[in-house]
Parts: C-alpha cells; sequence; structure tokens
C-alpha cells in the first residue's frame, strides 16, 4: 500500500515519469460502438485509463413528471468500478463521483441539441474501469462519440484534456502521480468548432499568466484529440468508396 | 445520477427583462455588472463552535460553523489534520429545497468551498497534528443555507473563511503517548485567504454576485478563487452554457481585483 513517491515529476532532460514532454497527451485509443445493447457506445484508453460509456436514448422517461414539453433531458452518471483504482473503491457513489456526474452533465448539454427530442431523456452511462488520472475529460471524450454513435445530434463534438503544473513546469494530461503531487490540475472541456468551453474547473496554484498558459496548451490538446474523435467515427461508419451502397454498419445489425 | 434540473419559476416577463437589461450591461436591481450586493460579514455567532460566522449578501444569508474533534489522519498524509467540508441546503432556505440527505447541489457547493480552502492551504494543516499517524485534529465546517437568494457559493465561502479566521483550537500536551487538551485556547493556525468570486453568464455579460433571479436567468457559472498572492486556486464552471476563452481571462482578472476588497472585509471582520 505504502508506494515509495518519486523524488521529482520531471527529469534533468525534461521528461515526466512516464517519458512524456510537457505537452504531450498520453498515447489515446477510441472505439465507436463496443456495446450490443446502449443505443450508443465508446470506449476510451488513454495512458492506463480505460473507460467504456454507453447512451441510451432519446427514450421515454420514468419518473414521467421529469421531462419537458420543450425539449429533452440528459441525465449523467459517472461511476468508478470497486477495481479501477490501486485501493478498492466503495461501490458506493462518492460525493466526488456526483459532482463529477454533474460537471460533465454540464459539459455535454451545450452540445446536445435537446430541443429535437422533447418528451424524452437521454441517458448516459459512463463507467471508469480503470483509472490513472484525467477520467472526467477522458469520459467526456467518450461520451461525446457515444452520443453521436446513438445517433443523437449535436452542435459539435465535445473534446476534453486537462493542464496544470508539475515541477514548476505546465504540463497537460496529467496522469494519477502528477495530479496527485503536482503543483495545479485544470481539466477543460471544448467545443472546438465553437471555440466554447462546456467544463473548466481548477484545483491548485498558478498565477494568472500560467493560468493563461495551461488553458491554451489544454485548449490546444482539446483541438487535437477533436482530430482523434472524427477518425474514430470514420473508423466504425465511413461507407468504402467502391462499393457505392450507402449502408452503415449499425444498420445492418438492426 | 445528475438530471437536466427543471426550469426555474421566474417568470417569462421577468427573466426577458434581465436578458435585455444584460445586454446593455444593466441588472434588475440597478448594479453594474462588477458590483457585489451589499455584504455583512459577522464572526463569532454559535458560542458553542470553535469558530462560526454569518455572512448576509443582499438577502442571502449563510451561517458556518466550525467544530474541532480529535481524530486519525489519513494514511498517505500522517503529519496533518483533516478538512471536511459539508453543506446543507436547508428547507427553510428556499421553497424549492427538500428534506433528504444532500443533493448535487449542495455537494457541489461543499466541494467548491473545500477546494478553495484547502488548494490555496488556507489551513496550515500540519500544525493540527498532535501525534504523527495517531491523532489529528478534524476541522469540520458545516455551511447552513439560512435564505437564499442567489450567489450561495460565495457567501458560503466567506463565511467558511471567516468562521476560521475566528476558530480557536484547544491547546494541548502529549504526556506518555495520551493527549491530553486543555482549557486554553490557541487561534487556529491559518496560512491563506482564499476568496472566491462567481459570475453569472446571462445574455453574454458576466456579473458577479448574482441574485437569485439572475441565477434563473443565465445560461452558465463560474467561479474563480483567488488566493492572498493574486494566484488562481480554484475554478469551477456551472450551468448548461458555454462560455468562450475572452470571458474566461476577463473574469480571472476580475475576480483578482474584487478578492482583494472581499479579502478585506473579511479580515476586519474576522
Amino acid at each position: 500500500m505504502s508506494k515509495t513517491l518519486p523524488e521529482r515529476l520531471i527529469d534533468e532532460n525534461g521528461l515526466r515519469l512516464d517519458g512524456r514532454r510537457p505537452e504531450e497527451v498520453r498515447p489515446i485509443k477510441l472505439k465507436v460502438g463496443v456495446l450490443e445493447n446502449a443505443d450508443g457506445s465508446a470506449y476510451i484508453e488513454q495512458g492506463k485509463n480505460k473507460i467504456l460509456v454507453g447512451v441510451y436514448g432519446p427514450r421515454e422517461a420514468h419518473p414521467k413528471h421529469m421531462v419537458l414539453p420543450d425539449r429533452g433531458i440528459l441525465r449523467c452518471r459517472y461511476r468508478m468500478a470497486p477495481f479501477s483504482t490501486d485501493e478498492r473503491k466503495n461501490p458506493a457513489p462518492s460525493r466526488r463521483e456526483i459532482e463529477i456526474s454533474k460537471v460533465i452533465r454540464e459539459s455535454l448539454e451545450p452540445a446536445v441539441v435537446t430541443e429535437y427530442y422533447p418528451r424524452t431523456v437521454i441517458d448516459v452511462f459512463i463507467e471508469v474501469l480503470q483509472s490513472d488520472g484525467g477520467t472526467r475529460c477522458a469520459g467526456i471524450v467518450a461520451a461525446s462519440l457515444a452520443l453521436a454513435d446513438a445517433g443523437i445530434s449535436m452542435r459539435e463534438l465535445v473534446s476534453a484534456c486537462s493542464a496544470g503544473k508539475a515541477a514548476g513546469q505546465i504540463i497537460i494530461d496529467l496522469f494519477d502521480l502528477e495530479d496527485k503531487l503536482g503543483e495545479a490540475d485544470m481539466p477543460v472541456a471544448l467545443m472546438s468548432n465553437l471555440n466554447a468551453v462546456t467544463l473548466l474547473q481548477m484545483d491548485g496554484k498558478l498565477s494568472r499568466e500560467e493560468f493563461e498558459r495551461a488553458f491554451e496548451m489544454a485548449a490546444d490538446a482539446c483541438r487535437k484529440i477533436r482530430d482523434l474523435q472524427v477518425e474514430a467515427l470514420k473508423e466504425r461508419y465511413q461507407v468504402p468508396v467502391d462499393t457505392g451502397e450507402q449502408q452503415t454498419p449499425q444498420e445492418e445489425n438492426k | 445520477m445528475s438530471t437536466t434540473p427543471q426550469p426555474s419559476h421566474i417568470a417569462t416577463l421577468e427573466r426577458n427583462m434581465i436578458l435585455e437589461l444584460a445586454a446593455k450591461n444593466r441588472r434588475i436591481d440597478g448594479r453594474n455588472p462588477s458590483d457585489y450586493r451589499e455584504i455583512k460579514i459577522e464572526a463569532g455567532v454559535i458560542e458553542k463552535a470553535n469558530g462560526s460566522a454569518q455572512v448576509t449578501i443582499g438577502r442571502t444569508k449563510v451561517m458556518v460553523g466550525v467544530k474541532l474533534e480529535l481524530g486519525t489522519p489519513f494514511p498517505d498524509t500522517p503529519n496533518e489534520g483533516v478538512l471536511t467540508v459539508n453543506a446543507e441546503l436547508t428547507p427553510l432556505a428556499y421553497p424549492s429545497f427538500e428534506l433528504g440527505p444532500p443533493g448535487e447541489n449542495a455537494i457541489e457547493l461543499a466541494r467548491i468551498v473545500d477546494r478553495n480552502l484547502r488548494e490555496s492551504k488556507a489551513i496550515d494543516v500540519e500544525k493540527l497534528c498532535l501525534e504523527p499517524g495517531k491523532k489529528v485534529f478534524v476541522v469540520f465546517v458545516d455551511i447552513n443555507v439560512l435564505d437564499h437568494d442567489g450567489n450561495l457559493i460565495d457567501a458560503s465561502e466567506y463565511a467558511a473563511l471567516t468562521a476560521l479566521v475566528k476558530s480557536k483550537m484547544p491547546e494541548y500536551e502529549v504526556k506518555d503517548g495520551q493527549v491530553i487538551l486543555k482549557e486554553t485556547h490557541q487561534p487556529l493556525p491559518m496560512n491563506n485567504y482564499p476568496i472566491a468570486i462567481t459570475f453569472a453568464k446571462i445574455n453574454k455579460t458576466l456579473m458577479v454576485d448574482p441574485c437569485v433571479k439572475e441565477e434563473d436567468s443565465m445560461t452558465t457559472r463560474l467561479t474563480v478563487g483567488i488566493d492572498k498572492e493574486d494566484c488562481v486556486c480554484a475554478m469551477q464552471k456551472g450551468g448548461m452554457g458555454e462560455l468562450d476563452v475572452n470571458e474566461i481571462k476577463a473574469a480571472v482578472e476580475t475576480a483578482i481585483q474584487k478578492s482583494r476588497e472581499q479579502r478585506a472585509l473579511i479580515m476586519e471582520a474576522a
């Protein structure tokens, strides 16, 4: 249980504990359409993070009184599996999970065109299977893919990445140790093409100049992640050019 | 599970009025976008608490009590005392506040205040350690919302900070491995004085200290925590809308300016 802590987070060559440079994002693997029953689903691996997102909806809401006459409502649950952390996580929802569920929902609300789905509910379930820092951002990246996979209208994909500070340097995409031992952590979610920030949290200590630099770095990373998201959607849905058939793989299944 | 909230009960006419005024940088109560309502801070309102304060911002009223108890430290921080922040949105404070365990709004409120205090290292937690790994003081900060007219975050944060600055910690001695608390007290060791500044984005205008009708009309909320060195120590975006880069940068700048005024108010009252 008591692991020896590293002496420094960035070495003399400017490399981080996992060998990354300050502005380098962990390797990201995205896959769209990974669940059988969900209307939309996506899976993300980012470093050691492994997160699965399933979307159901738009569907009828229970209890009925919660629906809105002029728009759909969004429900979101972020949950960490008990085995996702070094020490077992109690399966009861923690205050942290409740807060993160809220901020993730609020990061997706501006993207979803809920006016198209009055009197319905769209459910987003985010299951963190393994966590290594930055899970709310990775969860948002996968959640917006799962929403797209469910065919839900969106103004733009939501991309997310954290920036922060460790060993006096501004870095992006902090992993667990950097988050715990570093000086600051700031998750940012962005609708890249609209330049709209939909999630912004920060804890730690940043001067105004450091904050602005960290924010720009996080926003840049979000834009790069958006390219990966588009690639992942294409991989799932792009129809081979030579066949000339306009059938998507999902429609075949149904 | 977090659910899209039900729309507020504010009259459409009134909301339209707020939106129209916001487009002209004006507000329903005549304030400028960067004006707070009148802030009143009373320290030491509850004798039985180690520290307490009641903060009134306009018609919003929040009471915070601080209690110290002996407890065990977390295994990964054996030399540090423990800070716990809890918030109750009591049903007497607002018609739509309901009985029951804290919901996501109460939890978010408590966690924003917690983050401000914790990340700015407001309390010198190492001085709360009596016996490393065994006995420390646990600081309970309990936020009790009494009247809700918007901007609960700032009111709660100012009340929590005032109550902590005002808090008394028992003096103690350790004899043969036994901790003996004395009757005498010393001030709770403080390192920093973080100030939360909350903005509401209404019709593309950012304004500080929203009242409840403004909160009902806003799309997005942003809280910026500033420590005594003018550094950002906590941030939280809330609400169903979005922000652009320039809005965020402007908010940080305004927050730095405003935090100095609010800190002076708190230090004067405590």
